[in-house]
């Protein structure tokens, strides 16, 4: 008992003053993501901004990272595209719907843990791939246009950047929006505002279920875009909260995060929204301004729907060219420029998996296809790399009748091959001994690869003698575990 | 190392009793004897940054300044932990136990000594921490969890310690009650020391058949004992005899109950460890 209330007291109401002037932040990073990215879908900014107060406040009591800020985002918006251009709105909620069942299974699943499999080149991948996009969307912006426009992003990243150099204590996109705002209005420059873009929220979301027939048919259109949501929302999110684990020196359920961004997700397609997840850029802004406990989250979602609902006709009016300079922050920011320097200096491997990452992001717009590349790859250039520990060394006996085979390493799929090459088939000998008590053998390939050098030696009519098989196939077995045994550990590296 | 003396100082006006307390019990029980001291991580204020402006790689930049932030914080609070331990041992060295052992951990409470109760005999703990107002009738916020979390014996000291003359046992022939006989008797602890078997309720037959048992194990082996039966309530009259007899350390076993009795009538253990001026000897 007191133990659950002293967890609600850290997690909600241990930084009060921090989490709650960091929500004001958040919040206004929130909106030109939620507006911009409704937009790129195809729907009412009205529907990223329902789903970004939702999503904000219900993974604030559910998610299992405090302080993490999940809403809705761009790398969620690119994949509804062609959903909605097709098939239109209620499928997209429907979808979204779908989404968060799907989150919720892979966490009651405890699929979160599978992120172990995701190496670092890869995260670093999705990060720099994410923020490209982000950039990437505000680009529609910008071409075409007159030229006031990019006078008015200019000044915007000047604003941004430059006034925290006089004060820290506002929130300079805050400054940034107000003054092109107030600029546009009062000189009556004739620049693309938010209210062109579509209907704004004039009230609270209210439930509603999707207006679609509960067939067959309607699954079958939105499973597979539900699939890649879920795939995509709960990498961002996983990604996000080992970010904010490392910044904040603390440690999150990652399980508890993906029931959490399913029920979040749920509960945005039953009012109205759009699929969301953790956002990069927002929750380090988060971080930055103070923001620490769930409080912070909740506070940023109810900021978002107080800003829109009660000052919409305000909101209405702020040109597009003010959001597309907070969002060309949010892209600076979330980009990894270390990993840009690193790239000669890690080893080619890993540069490779994290370029292509990004190029199969970029190319396809779907994170979850670049991730996919990204993790087979590593997987590949890790199994190349350990199939190169092998070693066959030979010696023939004194009497010159029996050649000593001494296998040494590991043999599996890349390395069997090599195995065989290594025995000369073509030596007319009398006796052959292969040695594989310091090998191992990890899977079918291996043993098949032994079969077949034996079988090759017995043609050559050849006698051949195979020592320690049983030990080096030990590791052939599924549940093969040494963790827990020290003993284990000194065989492998032992022999 | 399997059979040490656990204690936990924290610099608070408890820590010079519960040196003492350790001190004794580690001479009596001729055990080693390891002062421990847990480094919380506070949460800290984060720096005030409303800027919302995120610039070039600014979560390399940001995790660089919260980790030299948290550097500076936790060299201090090591160095303040080093300085208690050193202080405590010196006075348990001058007590006369040889060797005493410091040592410094991070994290929770609970689970840090959840972690040493492997090679713990005895804890020894204060009845309220750093962060607790002495004037409080409340226990430290810890204590009942740490009680709760362990099964080894732990003792309980206020904010002073004289190595005690007279001890008492509170006994209700419970389960609970029964092993803590069992393991007065077979300890060193209080070999030598006049005990008071007490029990409280009504003197039934049932009542005073269980106590004559209980007295005979305990004077065969070879305890000088008294024993008793007090009507009312336990928390009182065990209070009110502690007083009258002039007993300086009390034994009892501790959250016989699960915890939903507890939560609806609450326990003696709780109610004892708030009334009680002298050391508690809780056993589970």
């Amino acid at each position: 008992m007191i133990h659950a209330f002293r967890t609600i007291r850290n997690t909600w109401f241990s930084n009060l003053r921090g989490d709650a002037l960091a929500g004001i932040v958040v919040a206004l990073a929130l909106i030109p993501e939620a507006i911009a990215f409704s937009i790129i879908a195809g729907v009412d900014p009205k529907v990223g901004l329902y789903a970004s107060f939702c999503i904000a406040v219900v993974s604030a009591f559910v998610g299992g990272r405090p302080g993490m800020i999940s809403a809705a985002t761009g790398a969620m918006a690119l994949l509804m595209v062609t959903l909605v251009k097709t098939h239109g709105l209620e499928y997209l909620l429907a979808a979204t719907l779908l989404t968060g069942v799907l989150q919720m299974l892979a966490g009651g699943l405890r699929l979160g843990s599978l992120m172990r499999f995701v190496s670092r080149s890869v995260v670093i991948g999705f990060v720099n791939a994410l923020a490209i996009l982000i950039f990437l969307a505000q680009i529609p912006e910008l071409t075409a246009v007159a030229w006031p426009v990019y006078a008015l992003v200019a000044a915007g990243l000047g604003l941004i950047y430059l006034f925290p150099y006089i004060t820290r204590a506002v929130p300079s996109p805050l400054v940034c929006i107000v003054a092109l705002t107030a600029f546009t209005m009062l000189f009556g420059v004739d620049v693309r505002t938010v209210g062109d873009m579509g209907a704004l929220p004039d009230n609270l979301p209210i439930f509603l279920l999707p207006d679609l027939p509960l067939t067959f048919e309607t699954l079958a259109i939105i499973f597979p875009y539900a699939v890649t949501l879920a795939v995509v929302g709960l990498l961002e999110s996983m990604m996000t909260a080992t970010i904010v684990d490392d910044l904040t020196d603390s440690s999150s359920n990652k399980n508890r995060e993906c029931v959490g961004q399913g029920v979040a997700n749920i509960a945005s397609g039953f009012l109205g929204g759009m699929a969301g997840c953790a956002m990069i850029g927002q929750s380090i802004i988060n971080i930055k301004s103070g923001g620490r406990g769930r409080l912070s989250t909740l506070l940023s979602g109810v900021y978002l729907l107080l800003m829109v609902v009660f000052l919409g006709d305000w909101v209405a009016r702020i040109p597009m060219a003010a959001l597309v300079a907070v969002m060309i922050m949010v892209a600076i920011g979330t980009f990894s420029w270390e990993s840009i320097r690193n790239l000669r200096k890690n080893p080619a491997s890993s540069s490779i998996v994290m370029t292509s990452t990004v190029v199969v992001v970029v190319a396809t717009h779907n994170l979850a296809l670049g991730v996919m590349v990204g993790v087979l790859l590593s997987a590949l250039f890790f199994a190349h790399k350990i199939g190169r520990v092998l070693h066959i060394g030979s010696s023939l006996s004194a009497d010159g009748l029996t050649r000593h085979y001494q296998v040494t390493g590991q043999v599996f799929f890349p390395s069997a091959e090599r195995f065989i090459a290594s025995f000369d088939l073509k030596e007319a000998i009398e006796r052959v001994q292969i040695d594989v008590s310091r090998a191992h053998f990890w899977d079918i390939t291996a043993i098949g690869a032994l079969d077949k050098v034996i079988i090759k030696f017995r043609r050559e009519g050849t006698e051949v003698e195979i020592v320690g098989l049983n030990k080096a196939s030990e590791t052939m077995v599924d549940r093969f575990a040494v963790h827990d045994k020290p003993e284990a550990i000194e065989a492998l590296m032992g022999h | 190392m399997k059979n040490r003396v656990l204690a936990c100082i924290d610099g608070s006006t408890y820590s010079p009793a519960v040196c003492d307390a350790a001190a004794w019990a580690a001479l009596r029980l001729e055990a080693p004897l390891t002062f421990l001291h847990v480094l919380h991580k506070e949460q800290a204020a984060p720096p005030v940054d409303l800027s919302g402006s995120i610039g070039l790689g600014a979560r390399e930049s940001l995790l660089e300044e919260l980790a030299a932030l948290d550097e500076k914080r936790g060299k201090l609070a090591r160095e303040q932990g080093q300085q208690l331990l050193g202080a405590a041992r010196l006075r348990a060295r001058t007590a006369g136990v040889t060797d005493p052992e410091g040592l410094l951990r991070l994290g929770g409470l609970v689970e840090t000594l959840t972690g040493q109760e492997e090679s713990t005999r005895l804890l020894v703990l204060g009845k309220r921490g750093e962060a607790a107002q002495v004037a409080s009738e409340h226990l430290g916020s810890h204590l009942e969890r740490v009680i709760r979390s362990l099964q080894r014996p732990i003792l309980v000291t206020p904010s002073e310690f004289r190595p005690p003359q007279r001890v008492m046992l509170a006994f209700d022939a419970s389960p609970t009650a029964r092993k803590a006989l069992d393991m007065v008797a077979v300890s060193p602890l209080f070999r030598g020391l006049p005990c008071h078997l007490v029990m409280v309720g009504a003197d039934t037959a049932t009542a005073s058949a269980d106590l004559a048992r209980a007295r005979q194990i305990l004077e065969m082996a070879r305890f000088e004992t008294v024993a008793v039966i007090l009507p009312g309530e336990p928390e009182a009259a065990l209070s009110r005899y502690q007083q009258e007899q002039g007993i300086d350390l009390m034994i009892m076993g501790a959250y016989g109950h699960s915890r939903i009795r507890h939560l609806l009538v609450g326990s003696t253990t709780t109610a004892m460890l708030r009334k009680s001026t002298i050391p508690l000897l809780l056993l589970r």
